[in-house]
């Protein structure tokens, strides 16, 4: 903010802005999602509204760290992933092939992340760098992410099939603040979320590689001007898209339950919500549209029957793309 | 037995290929990535079904009335979403799609999972019609010939109708904005006009694709209009080929002769693996065909490009 004040009093002839230029927007985020919190609970109840309001940071959890992927792929490589709700996916599939396999719950859900990352590297090498090298068109690289969010759906169904399946953890117990309950997978689903999306702000923030895909997804001129290496920078982004995504396909699963292998293509859509109220790219405004379409899609519930909440996603994303396709930290002239 | 099997390939073929014109139109023509089609598709077919099941239009009036409304919705669509960037449209057109598909899955008055039926009465009249008369030259035992043959005199007029209008000054303007919008732009055409009209007909045309699609599976239920069937559509537009109103006639027959004629084959797997197993074939089609030859069969390369 700083900056902005500097450039409005250096220049004489700028205009005037207005009181909410000087308030960072993630502030105005804040209170905003505050207020809507305070008019919930004043005709709910606070009780159901804090239980929505939970529940909406669960689902945040892993709509933020499944879009951190997305969005670091279209800003480094500029590719519109339809694969990457499979990959999420893939993560749960892999942890019931680990656990099966005879590995404790927990350590094959690891693995099953360090798998899915090696799936998503694997994809690049065969599918997407062949396309970059032929510097493919937008209808080129759409219809392969298609096909390839075929491929691995499909494939998933061909094996395990797609009969709704479970990670085979106890999901009756339950934790109980006061008069607000969550069940113990939920409350670790959430915990875990938090901790993996404060991780990932910064790991990004603080990490040589962290801070060479954030330039790349700002400028890739630039940033490989600056000497950055392009192919490792390529390979990471991949590695920690695949990763991530996994882990957000666990949390998911752990969260909810019960899945069958078509989720992805229905939480995708969440995912790029929260990628484009971000701004595409920018990995930190991921975390936070996946926080604001988690809230959103929970607190309608509150509003409406709760079958209508992937509806709500869908709808949210069109309203963004509509009155915000810059997202919420996105400036204003960015044209990719 | 046989026969009957690939009238019903046919069938699909034509169903698909009214439902692709409209894509090479858009994707191939104007350079606008519509994923939506599925959407479109299902409002032509839902509105025929209710209007004729529910309200007791006759059938011709209602497929009217369901072209008018898809139209309608895609007009809503292009004016709020055509101004985007093409690959935020291309997002943009699948949320709207998924959002028709579970409105019709979860309102009151689509029936919900347990869809529409009873639209085809008229239907069925003029195909007992149909068939009497091609019972007098031997072919009268084939009873999905008279579909077959309503779906394809349907598309290939169509066909003909489309690659004729892009022969006009209008579908110059198409490729022309497909080639360089702003240019386009610079020489005074209304590009938002012309790519709305590009995906009004889109719409119109599933609308017609999911008229058939009713009469074929004679009851309607959401997850026929999945919008993974949008992807069909454009597995079957780099088959045939892009920029190529004929491509998309060959491109459906080989589409659908592949994926049903793996029905043919007796495999070990059950028939959910067969069917994830179709899928997973497609898949690989797209990703192949997308880099080995991404003008497809029918197509010209030198009119692949479609920028961001």
């Amino acid at each position: 903010m700083t900056t902005a004040l500097q450039a409005g009093g250096a220049t004489d002839g700028a205009p005037v802005r207005s009181i909410f230029s000087h308030v960072s927007r993630p502030a105005i985020l804040l209170a905003v999602i505050f207020v809507i919190f305070a008019c919930l609970a004043a005709v709910f109840g606070l009780v159901p509204a804090s239980q929505a309001t939970i529940h909406g940071f669960v689902a945040g959890g892993y709509i933020g760290l499944g879009a951190i992927g997305l969005t670091l792929v279209l800003g480094v490589l500029k590719l519109v992933n339809f694969a990457h709700g499979d990959l999420l996916v893939a993560g749960v599939y892999f942890t019931i092939l680990f656990a099966w396999a005879g590995l404790p719950l927990p350590l094959a859900m690891l693995v099953a992340m360090i798998a899915t990352a090696a799936l998503a590297f694997v994809t690049d090498k065969l599918v997407w760098q062949p396309l970059r090298r032929a510097s493919a068109s937008t209808l080129q690289l759409f219809l392969s992410a298609i096909g390839l969010a075929l491929v691995l759906r499909f494939s998933i169904q061909f094996v395990a099939g797609s009969q709704v399946r479970t990670l085979g953890a106890d999901v009756v117990s339950s934790i109980t603040f006061g008069p607000l309950r969550l069940g113990t997978l939920q409350a670790l689903a959430l915990g875990v979320g938090l901790l993996a999306m404060a991780l990932t702000g910064l790991a990004l923030r603080f990490t040589n590689i962290g801070k060479e895909m954030r330039a790349f997804a700002d400028n890739r001129a630039l940033a490989e001007v600056s000497g950055i290496d392009t192919q490792h920078v390529i390979n990471m982004t991949w590695v920690a898209s695949g990763f991530l995504a996994g882990l957000a396909g666990i949390l998911y699963a752990t969260a909810i339950g019960s899945f069958n292998p078509n989720f992805g293509i229905t939480l995708l859509l969440s995912l790029f919500a929260a990628t484009i109220l971000g701004g595409i790219g920018n990995a930190y405004g991921a975390l936070v549209g996946g926080l604001v379409i988690g809230l959103s899609q929970e607190w309608s519930t509150l509003l409406f029957n709760a079958r209508w909440k992937p509806a709500v996603g869908f709808a949210l994303l069109i309203l963004i793309l509509l009155f915000m396709p810059q997202g919420i930290f996105g400036r204003t002239k960015r044209r990719s | 037995m046989s026969v009957d099997f690939w009238i019903n390939v046919g069938v699909l073929a034509g169903i698909y290929g009214i439902f692709t014109l409209g894509l090479q139109l858009n994707a191939g023509f104007t350079g606008l990535l519509n994923f939506g089609q599925a959407g479109f598709m299902a409002i032509g077919a839902y509105t025929v079904g209710l209007l004729v099941a529910d309200w007791g239009w006759p059938l011709w009036l209602a497929l009217l009335a369901a072209i008018v409304l898809a139209v309608l919705a895609a007009i809503f669509v292009g004016i709020s979403s055509l101004r985007l960037r093409s690959d935020h449209f291309a997002i943009a057109t699948i949320a709207f799609a998924e959002i028709v598909r579970y409105t019709l899955q979860n309102a009151e008055f689509s029936g919900g999972n347990q869809g529409v039926i009873g639209f085809d009465n008229e239907w069925r009249a003029a195909a007992g019609w149909m068939l009497t008369k091609l019972t007098a030259i031997g072919l009268g035992s084939y009873t999905q010939l008279p579909l077959f043959i309503a779906v394809w005199v349907t598309f290939l007029l169509l066909l003909l109708a489309i690659a004729t209008l892009q022969r006009t000054p209008w579908g110059r303007v198409l490729r022309g904005i497909r080639e360089d919008e702003d240019a386009t732009a610079a020489l005074g055409k209304n590009v938002f006009s012309y790519k709305l009209q590009s995906l009004g007909i889109a719409a119109g045309l599933a609308a017609v694709a999911g008229f058939f699609v009713a009469l074929n599976v004679t009851f309607l239920y959401p997850s026929v209009f999945d919008p993974t069937f949008t992807f069909f559509g454009y597995a079957i537009l780099v088959l045939g080929g892009y920029a190529s109103y004929t491509g998309v006639a060959v491109g459906s027959i080989i589409f659908w002769a592949l994926i049903e004629g793996t029905r043919l084959m007796d495999t070990a797997f059950s028939a959910g693996q067969q069917a994830a197993l179709r899928f997973v074939i497609v898949g690989f089609f797209l990703i192949l065909l997308s880099r080995l030859r991404p003008q497809g069969i029918l197509g010209n390369r030198n009119e692949m490009r479609v920028r961001s």
